[in-house]
């Protein structure tokens, strides 16, 4: 199994799509209201939006979590309800590794919840180890790694089934700038080898600019897609110099005025 | 990699809060022992060791020299001889106890964990059950002896159900809290790999709350020994507890002495084989390696 071939990815339409929780005090409260979004193969795709504003909602919808109140998601043609798509893998804000497994069988927990042959994947795990600098680390419990590391273990446990969509929460959103930053590159370099669909969540402008093709902006609750901005950036991109590219800033800016607008940014 | 925590000096006289909510609590990961520690923690068995040698010492030496009679306060020594002399009868009556703790910690577990499951799980059965059984849990259990004896009868029976009794709530509650406890995205993140709730179960839920299982498992078989004891102690013709009460009743002040350090020795020793299976189970690598 060549685990650096490429990962054909997936389509995604979404339509009409509404999220409404019913709430302990029967105040309904609506997340989402009314999002259409295509997310064409192998683009990456980064969210960006206030706290609050139904992001997580987005994606647990994607994934297959919870129900939706209405409209419908389809990843290849397949409509998701309340099933998540077994072509799927989710990296959360925190790694949640289990402690008590050690790096090597986290992951390969998805291979064994799916009775797939855990032996024949051990291999294609330790190569995914070795990808994200990891290499010998297969036998270490997570408590003996740093937060940084940790999360590459956890990119690891999504990426081992090969997944045509990749869901990310936040996930550098609890790393320090340092590590973030590395992360950061680090998954534009594996994405440009991989190829696969990514649909990412983030409440940074900066890493949302400097990682997508795409960037949409969502307004607070009830989360409505806002703008929808194609960056238009030559890859690779670099982190260090990024800032000062023109481009980046007039990115940045756009999506910037766009919180102030919504009040979301106060200028004082 | 050290597994066994089993000689850990703190797991000697479990606080029964922390015991129940403290280890494997919701994020925090359960250390893995590291060379060094585990070096620190053999210097501090032997403080505990070296503490508990100097207070018999000191009890050695100011008995004699008090003038006390050893029908008041035999000697450390005067009680240990007597063990050793009385050892037939001490672990006669001792199995006896020993039987009567092992069925009624036996019978918590088969129903405490179970009856934790579906508190678990059935949120109409949890609001139905644990306020009755919160409530049991106030009715001071030792109370209910006499009239355990009065309607089981002064065979095994009223003994074990204390002891069952005593066992059931940290059980049931060690079990419920390290199930509730679990973090909401580990169950999302199974479930986005397409894991039934048997698997999230197994994988997940189940691991993750064994440490606070065992925390109650661990309360629960130190009370299950003093139901017992209690049990024997209102009506009984065999166990520790009978046998001190008879020693009481003779003026038997060293017999009496070593009645009460068996009974210990009994909680104890059980206390150490829950976590030798603790430390043999909670950290197991479980996958098909
Ligand atoms: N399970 C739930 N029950 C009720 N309300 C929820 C639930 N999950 C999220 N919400 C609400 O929906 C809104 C969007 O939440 P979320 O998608 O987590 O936002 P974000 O990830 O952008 O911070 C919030 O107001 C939140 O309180
Ligand atoms: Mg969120």
């Amino acid at each position: 199994m060549n685990v650096a071939s490429r990962i054909a990815g997936a389509r995604v339409s979404i339509s009409g799509l509404v999220k409404t929780y019913q709430t302990r005090d029967d105040v309904d409260v609506l997340a989402l209201d009314n999002i259409d979004l295509t997310i064409e193969r192998g683009s990456f795709v980064a969210v960006v939006g206030p706290s609050g504003c139904g992001k997580s909602t987005l994606l647990s919808l994607v994934a297959g979590l919870v129900e939706a109140s209405d409209g419908r998601i389809e990843i290849d043609d397949q409509h998701i309800v309340n099933r998540p798509h077994p072509k799927i893998g989710v990296v959360f804000q925190s790694d949640l590794l289990l402690y008590w497994r050690t790096v090597l069988d986290n992951i390969l927990l998805p291979i064994e919840i799916k009775h797939l042959d855990v032996k024949r994947h051990i291999p294609k795990a330790e190569e995914l180890l070795r990808q994200v600098g990891l290499k010998g680390f297969g036998n270490k419990y997570p408590s003996e790694l740093s937060g940084g590391m940790r999360q590459r273990v956890a990119i690891c446990r999504a990426l081992i089934q090969e997944p045509g969509l990749l869901l990310m929460d936040e996930p550098f959103g609890a790393l320090d700038a340092l590590t973030r930053e590395q992360m950061i590159m680090d998954l534009q370099e594996m994405w440009t080898r991989l190829g696969n669909t990514v649909l990412f969540i983030t409440h940074g402008i900066d890493e949302a600019v400097f990682l997508a093709d795409r960037v949409l902006v969502m307004s607070p609750r009830p989360g409505r897609i806002a703008l929808d901005l194609t960056i238009d950036m030559p890859r690779p991109r670099r982190w260090s110099n990024a800032h000062e590219n023109p481009g980046y800033q007039g990115y940045v800016r756009k999506i910037r005025e766009i919180f102030e607008a919504q009040g979301v940014l106060v200028a004082h | 990699m050290a597994r066994s925590n089993v000689l850990k000096p703190e797991a000697l006289k479990p606080d029964a809060r922390e015991a129940l909510a403290g280890r494997g609590g919701k994020t925090a990961p359960m250390a893995v022992p590291v060379r060094k520690k585990r070096k620190r923690r053999v210097l501090e068995r032997y403080s505990a060791i070296m503490l508990a040698g100097f207070i018999l010492l000191l009890w050695q030496i100011l008995v004699p020299l008090s003038g006390l009679s050893e029908f008041i306060l035999p000697t450390p020594a005067a009680i240990v001889a007597r063990i050793v002399e009385d050892f037939p009868l001490l672990a006669m009556h001792g199995y006896v106890t020993l039987f009567e703790v092992l069925a009624g910690f036996g019978l918590g577990v088969l129903i405490g964990v179970p009856l934790a499951l579906a508190i678990f799980y059935s949120p109409p059965f949890q609001s139905a059950v644990y306020p009755l059984l919160v409530a049991l849990q106030t009715v001071p259990k030792v109370a209910l002896a006499p009239l355990l004896v009065l309607y089981l009868g002064y065979g095994w029976a009223p003994k074990i159900t204390l002891a069952f009794l005593i066992a059931l709530f940290p059980i049931v509650i060690g079990t419920v809290v390290g199930l509730q406890s679990l973090d909401r995205n580990l169950v999302d993140l199974t479930r986005s790999m397409g894991a039934s709730e048997w698997q999230t179960f197994r994988k997940v839920r189940l691991p993750a709350a064994l440490p606070n299982i065992f925390g109650g498992c661990k309360v629960a078989i130190s009370l299950s020994v003093i139901g017992a004891v209690i049990g024997e102690y209102v009506a009984a013709e065999r166990g520790l507890g009978y046998l001190q009460l008879q020693a009481n009743a003779q003026f038997d002040t060293t017999l009496n002495f070593a009645s009460v350090a068996a009974i210990s020795a009994l909680g104890v020793t059980l206390f150490f084989i829950l976590s030798f299976i603790e430390s043999k189970v909670v950290f197991r690598r479980d996958t098909a390696r």
